[in-house]
């Protein structure tokens, strides 16, 4: 018997919701093996891993918590991914985002009015989307690798935080410690519930729908979708290529930088060294697995934040490195990779072929 | 079992089974040594299905294959080669930047002694009149020269049999004639040929014996002598071919696209620069531009329809306005529409669905199908609805995606999505390129009548067949420049062969036209 890759007509419906479910099992089967060649019992470290942080409130808050940057920043690569735009660098245009909202408290501390949180915010969204705007411009004017770019920018972004936070941006009063003035009364996301829930997570709402009503409905998703599978029809229909590659740099990029203000202003309260557990590279695999859809980020992104509380109680509870959380996450985006082959292909079963030549 | 030893090759009860398709079902060739075959059939017939399970690149469901009388299986082209089976593709396999030598030693065996190659090549070349040098560039080569290199490097294996797919597809009438000698030069030596065609006039002319395909199936062998190019066409569609009717003589009105002085370098080291072209398309007239592939017809075609603006607005004029610095948007809000050659990928995107391939086009037009940066998606569905319906375009739901209609059906729905705008200009650049008889006859029969509602009609095209059959005036493309449209009826194939062959290039003082 041999397996053949068979393509299939059109692309399958069924699949394409069926593959990041099996991409799921898949990585908890071989995250059970893993959890057994470390001499752990795999089925208690998978409820800890998966179930667990499911089933106390606190756990369901802190959920929310970290889902709505990962919903925030995969819903804008979603559609950067679309149109064959390949930002990996919304990290860096987190960092940055977070740097330019931060900049009023910084300055202007003694500064209160609710126009303060939205200048922040939409300093936040301008600062991600101006710097997602370099890697689109280096690409569009000397056709630079974009993946490259993006990349290699995140750590541009997130030295120049480490300066500020260490240097001219460090509280007085702090003690030499190197973060922020701590950010008050309006310089902060108003909360939702008692908890540690706030605003973000409603932004990250919103912004689904709007940019899924965008991919469905307008004529700019239209485009998107159509640079992304096809340039030269593209190109005959009347799009810019060009166009498109800013406008997804600059919508995703300012996404991220809107979820890196969330985040400060949020449950971080001031700039510290660090802002982001990395939710902008998780934030890639939440595009894939939510379909590159925003409605399917919205659920993808859930799932990815379990991975992250999973790793910290793994970390806690069975005394594990917390790079577990990127292994599951790594092993995740791989099985999605290879179980898309499916939308396209079936497999068969055929009978093993004799030797060639005269029967 | 055995086969017939009188036979070279012999194909029997073969089936090939794709998912539900049955591409081929049940069929029997045979093919005698010295014999030119001709394998004849509609788009999606099962004839390269056939030929692939001959050279191997596909494995027959059941059937058998005797080689000289003995069952064979042929695993791959490797065992095909072996054999003597040598097949020359319609899409060449070269590579640009190489010269002749270094392409064939690529495709031959690693043992071959590169040192004397030159000089085979040189010596098969001449021998059967396919003229190549051996040192040259394939990217200073024209296609016909390209095609004799993929020849060329079949002889040199020295093949029982020959499998040619569409050979004169890319090639002038003159360049034909020449391949036509060759193949009987070869027949005559004991070589077989299987020759895969649409035209049927010279199918008639070169071939011994012809075996038509339908829908997979075997429909009849016969001497292609014996029969007219119109009653091997009937076989091939099962159904009377409807003649087009042309009409000729009705009155043309104004311009209604001009260009003049249009000049476009190249930004790609293989493209073709166009150089002061003049033109003029009036209305109620079809204008064909013929010429060799590869000679700037798809460069012309990006400059027309404003895929590549030009620098001087004046160069293209869109109904007495200039608007040569528009892009292809803002030219089809001036009621001009653009069919390109490519319909996967270019003309439509293979992974959408029908309707949205409507708005693909129809976006930045009147018709309620984009407005205020929203789709109307119904509106859409609508018009995929008329077009698929005036068009004839087959399909399995009411709404597939581009990539699961055949080329015929996906040519007839890019043609139809762009007439049923009922577009003052029309430029199509092959309109019916690799389409079946009878699409290509409900194709042509639109363009004429788009023109005797009083459209202007412009079609780029490599069909000369096509072209005498359509076209009111004529002009040649020839690289890059183009010659004057001459009427159709004060044509010649000689002449047009002539203008191909670059008669009226301004560095030559050839004359041409009467």
């Amino acid at each position: 018997m041999m397996l053949i890759l068979e393509k299939r007509s059109e692309q399958s419906r069924a699949m394409t919701f069926l593959s990041p479910i099996l991409a799921i099992g898949l990585t908890v089967v071989i995250g059970g093996f893993i959890f057994a060649g470390l001499g752990l019992d795999p089925f208690k470290a998978l409820y800890i891993y998966f179930i667990e942080p499911m089933t106390s409130l606190w756990s369901i808050e802190e959920l929310v918590v970290k889902a709505a940057p990962l919903i925030l920043i995969g819903a804008g690569l979603a559609i950067c991914y679309t149109a064959n735009v390949w930002n990996i660098g919304a990290e860096g245009q987190l960092t940055i985002g977070a740097l330019f909202g931060s900049a009023i408290p910084v300055y202007f501390t003694a500064w209160q009015s609710p126009l303060t949180l939205v200048l922040m915010l939409v300093l936040g969204a301008i600062g991600g989307a101006l710097f997602g705007a370099i890697p689109a411009l280096l690409k569009n004017r000397f056709g630079a690798n974009e993946i490259l770019t993006s990349l290699m920018l995140v750590y541009v972004a997130q030295l120049l935080l480490d300066w500020l936070v260490r240097g001219h941006w460090r509280d007085p009063k702090g003690f030499n410690f190197p973060q922020s003035v701590p950010f008050e009364g309006w310089q902060l996301l108003p909360l939702l519930g008692e908890g540690r829930v706030h605003m973000g997570a409603i932004l990250a709402v919103i912004a689904v729908f709007i940019l899924w009503v965008m991919m469905s409905r307008s004529l700019r998703g239209f485009e998107i979708r159509v640079i992304g599978s096809s340039p030269r029809a593209g190109a005959f229909a009347g799009f810019s290529q060009k166009r498109v590659v800013l406008f997804c740099f600059m919508l995703s990029g300012g996404l991220a930088g809107l979820a890196g203000i969330c985040e400060v202003a949020g449950p971080s309260g001031q700039l510290q060294p660090t802002i982001s557990p990395g939710y902008g590279f998780t934030a890639i695999i939440v595009a894939f697995l939510g379909r590159l859809n925003p409605i399917g980020v919205l659920f993808a992104g859930v799932l990815l934040a379990i991975s992250y509380l999973g790793g910290e109680a793994a970390q806690v509870e069975l005394g594990i490195s917390d790079k577990t959380a990127q292994v599951f996450q790594g092993m995740l985006l791989f099985f999605i990779l290879a179980c898309d082959t499916l939308i396209h292909y079936r497999i068969k079963f055929a009978p093993g072929r004799g030797a060639a030549g005269a029967a | 079992m055995s086969g017939s030893a009188e036979y070279l090759l012999e194909a029997r009860n073969i089936v090939k089974v794709f998912g539900e398709l049955r591409a081929n079902d049940d069929i029997t060739l045979s093919l005698k040594p010295g014999e030119i075959h001709a394998l004849l059939g509609e788009n999606g017939a099962g004839k390269s299905t056939l030929v692939k399970i001959i050279y191997g690149s596909l494995q027959a469901t059941s059937g058998q294959l005797f080689w000289q009388g003995q069952p064979v299986t042929v695993a791959n082209p490797g065992a095909a080669r072996d054999l003597g089976i040598g097949m020359v593709f319609q899409h060449f396999s070269l590579f640009d930047a190489l010269t002749v030598t270094q392409n064939i030693a690529l495709a031959l065996p690693p043992d071959v002694d590169i040192g004397t190659l030159a000089g085979r090549i040189e010596t098969v070349s001449n021998d059967y009149g396919l003229p190549l040098r051996a040192d040259a560039l394939v990217a200073d080569l024209s296609v016909g020269e390209r095609q004799r290199i993929e020849i060329v490097r079949c002889l040199l294996q020295e093949p029982r049999l020959l499998i040619m797919d569409e050979p004169t597809a890319v090639l002038t009438p003159q360049e034909a004639n020449q391949l036509f000698v060759t193949l009987e030069r070869l027949a005559s030596e004991g070589c077989g040929v299987l020759y895969i065609s649409h035209r049927l006039e010279e199918v008639k002319r070169i071939c011994h014996d012809a075996t038509i395909l339908r829908h997979g199936k075997l429909v009849s062998r016969v001497d292609p002598q014996q029969e007219t190019a119109a009653s091997l066409a009937n076989l091939m569609v099962g159904a009377e071919v409807a003649a087009v009717k042309t009409d000729r003589g009705g009155k043309t009105g104004k311009p209604l696209l001009e260009l003049s002085g249009l000049s476009l370098p190249t930004d790609d080291p293989f493209g073709v620069a166009l150089k002061d072209i003049e033109l003029a398309v009036h209305a109620g007239e079809i204008v064909a531009v013929a010429g060799v592939a590869g000679n700037g017809q798809s460069e012309f075609f990006d400059a027309v329809s404003g895929e590549r603006p030009t620098a001087n607005a004046a160069t293209v004029k869109i109904s007495g306005q200039a608007c040569g610095k528009e892009n292809i948007t803002q030219r089809r809000r001036r009621d001009a529409a653009f069919v390109p050659e490519e319909r996967i990928g270019h003309g439509a995107v293979p992974d959408f669905p029908l309707s949205e391939n409507v708005v693909l086009t129809h976006h930045a037009v009147a018709g309620g199908v984009a407005r205020h940066g929203m789709i109307n998606r119904a509106a859409a569905r609508e018009v995929n609805r008329e077009v698929t319906q005036l068009f004839d375009v087959r399909k399995g739901t009411p709404d597939p995606e581009a990539r699961s209609l055949s080329g015929g059906n996906l040519q007839k729905f890019v043609v139809g999505r762009e007439m049923a705008r009922q577009p003052k200009v029309l430029v199509v650049n092959q309109p019916t390129w690799g389409v079946d008889a009878g699409a290509a006859a409900l194709i042509r029969q639109a363009l004429i009548d788009l023109a005797r509602n009083g459209s202007a009609v412009l079609v780029i095209s490599q069909d000369l067949d096509e072209i005498f059959e359509i076209a009111d005036r004529i002009a040649v493309i020839s690289r890059g420049e183009l010659s004057e449209a001459y009427p159709a009826e004060d044509m010649s194939l000689e002449q047009i062969g002539l203008l191909m062959a670059g008669a009226h290039e301004k560095s030559t003082s050839g004359v041409a036209g009467s």
